[in-house]
């Protein structure tokens, strides 16, 4: 999420733009007509875009129709540029509905990549869990299902599975933030035939690259990236300072593609999830999908010139 | 949830300011003209408590205020968004209740009666919440249409509640509630990164340094 010191000024211009971009919606992304760059899920060959799309805070709004409508001409852009993969949970508040409402709205797009969350114990309340986020997302079933932050893990994973079995769901998976239990994240990868993990990874927080991503590779998992700003965290303590020269080579037009670039040029990512509830992020964030990508060496010198700021 | 410590409180944000700030302007739109009526009510309380001669009546006014707060406030529009304003909404409702009781005259473990003039630092308090906090908003460049006011939002509700029972000498029992809500909204506020966050929780504070200090409530 971005924070942005608020006022009556700056939210009618992201409302106007959120409804500007709900009527021009191609206009506004004319230029940025190129398809996104896309990477195959493991265990099945299927391309999604490097850029997805985050709900944490900024899809809960509530019943606010201005909210809503703010919402919904995000989810139209993201569709209109190619975006397939929306992550949530039932932790988020009312994102599940919003999320539901906008889609609805829109006529449920074809393209749509499904991803939720079970989050709760026990375990034996899942299923009822699962069922209510489906009807609040208003579609007859999810893609992918992930264990929330390992929550009752040892129960969901089996019940997931056999969702799975019972073609009820496409994928499983399960998720982390913020760095925290990758022991057991790692444990559970090793041992359990999982499609997706997602899990914390930005310029700053790189401790993944050690063993998570590698096993991921490995093992043929598809990796989610959360948390690809810290929140916002990097992109207010960046804004000012000025991109590297060379960013142009790789086509970069601001910080948002600088550091999303990084996270999805590791060859074991296969998508970013940034949150954002403005049409103008989002079309930032969707740019980092597009153009070239930094290799190896490359990689290197983002994190040097970052270590310097 | 394991490793709560590592949490800080902005990760426990669930929304955006924006958000949050609409809530505001959609209390005040959708309830049109009702927030007329809570300044009236407002302004009413103040000249009540100001002058100390019906401590019944000014304590009755708070109740519709504290019931607007917990049913249109908390229930309606923040629960939603946030886990906790239910929590918030049966809060609010017991504080209406207490008070209620209080005004009733037969329970004075909450309130045992007028006697001496009114205190001026709970008139001044009660003063800051119905005619100054409202302005902070629009001061910091928020909306009009989303202006904080007593009987609607819940911090000047609280802090014109700390006001109340402070002018008019009665039970701490009553300041409970409107303090851990004034605290758990700047908590909120601070998340948000918002510059007026400390405003509601120091003030609040603030009064019950007076009331243990001067030892007025009551004794």
């Amino acid at each position: 999420m971005r924070h942005h010191s608020f006022n009556r000024r700056s939210f009618l211009q992201a409302a106007g733009t959120a409804g500007a971009a709900a009527l021009l919606g191609p206009d506004l992304l004319r230029a940025q007509t190129t398809p996104l760059l896309t990477r195959r899920i493991p265990s099945s060959n299927e391309e999604l875009p490097l850029v997805g799309l985050g709900s944490w805070g900024v899809f809960n709004v509530g019943d606010d129709p201005v909210g809503r409508a703010g919402c919904t001409a995000v989810l139209k852009n993201f569709f209109a540029a190619g975006g397939r993969l929306i992550d949530s949970s039932p932790m988020y508040g009312s994102s599940q509905q919003v999320i539901g409402h906008a889609l609805a709205e829109l006529g449920m797009p074809a393209r749509l990549f499904a991803a939720d969350k079970v989050w709760i114990s026990p375990g034996a309340k899942g299923r009822e869990q699962i069922e209510t986020s489906r009807r609040a997302w208003r579609v007859p079933r999810f893609d992918l299902l992930q264990v929330h932050n390992l929550l009752a893990w040892e129960e969901h994973l089996p019940a997931l599975f056999a969702m799975k079995a019972a073609g009820q769901l496409r994928y499983v998976g399960i998720t982390t933030s913020h760095g925290r239990r990758h022991g057991d994240i790692e444990r559970i990868m090793r041992s359990h035939p999982l499609d997706f993990v997602q899990v914390t990874y930005n310029i700053e927080d790189r401790e993944i690259e050690e063993r998570i991503l590698p096993l991921a590779a490995d093992r043929g998992i598809a990796v989610i990236i959360n948390r690809p700003f810290q929140r916002g965290d990097l992109l207010r303590r960046f804004a000012g300072q000025p991109l590297p020269p060379w960013a142009a080579d790789l086509d970069c037009s601001g910080w948002p593609q600088f550091l999303l670039k990084f996270i999805v040029s590791h060859p074991a990512v296969t998508c970013a999830i940034p949150a954002t509830s403005r049409v103008d992020h989002l079309v930032e964030d969707l740019g980092a999908a597009r153009g070239r990508l930094p290799d190896a060496g490359l990689r290197r010198r983002m994190l040097d010139y970052v270590r310097t700021l | 949830m394991s490793e709560w410590w590592t949490y800080r409180l902005s990760d426990f944000l669930m929304f955006e300011p924006r958000t949050y700030y609409r809530l505001f302007e959609r209390i005040n739109g959708g309830l049109w003209p009702a927030p007329l009526l809570a300044l009236a009510l407002g302004v009413a309380l103040l000249v009540l408590a100001g002058r100390g001669r019906a401590p019944r009546a000014t304590l009755i006014l708070l109740v519709p205020a504290w019931l607007a707060v917990a049913v249109a406030f908390h229930w309606q529009r923040y629960a939603p968004i946030n886990f906790l304003a239910p929590w918030y909404a049966w809060a609010s409702g017991l504080e209406g209740a207490l008070l209620l009781a209080a005004a009733s005259g037969r329970v004075r473990w909450l309130f045992p009666g007028a006697g001496l003039p009114p205190d001026r630092v709970g008139v001044g308090l009660l003063t800051f919440a119905v005619l100054l906090q409202p302005l902070i908003g629009p001061l910091l460049d928020r909306s009009w249409q989303g202006v904080e006011l007593f009987g609607l939002a819940p911090d000047p509700t609280a802090l014109a509640t700390l006001g109340v029972v402070l002018a008019l000498r009665a039970r701490w029992a009553l300041l409970v509630i409107p303090v851990l809500l004034a605290l758990a909204s700047g908590a909120t506020l601070w998340a948000m990164e918002a510059p007026d966050a400390w405003v509601t929780p120091v003030v609040a504070v603030l009064g019950v340094v007076r009331c243990s200090g001067k030892r007025r409530l009551g004794d």
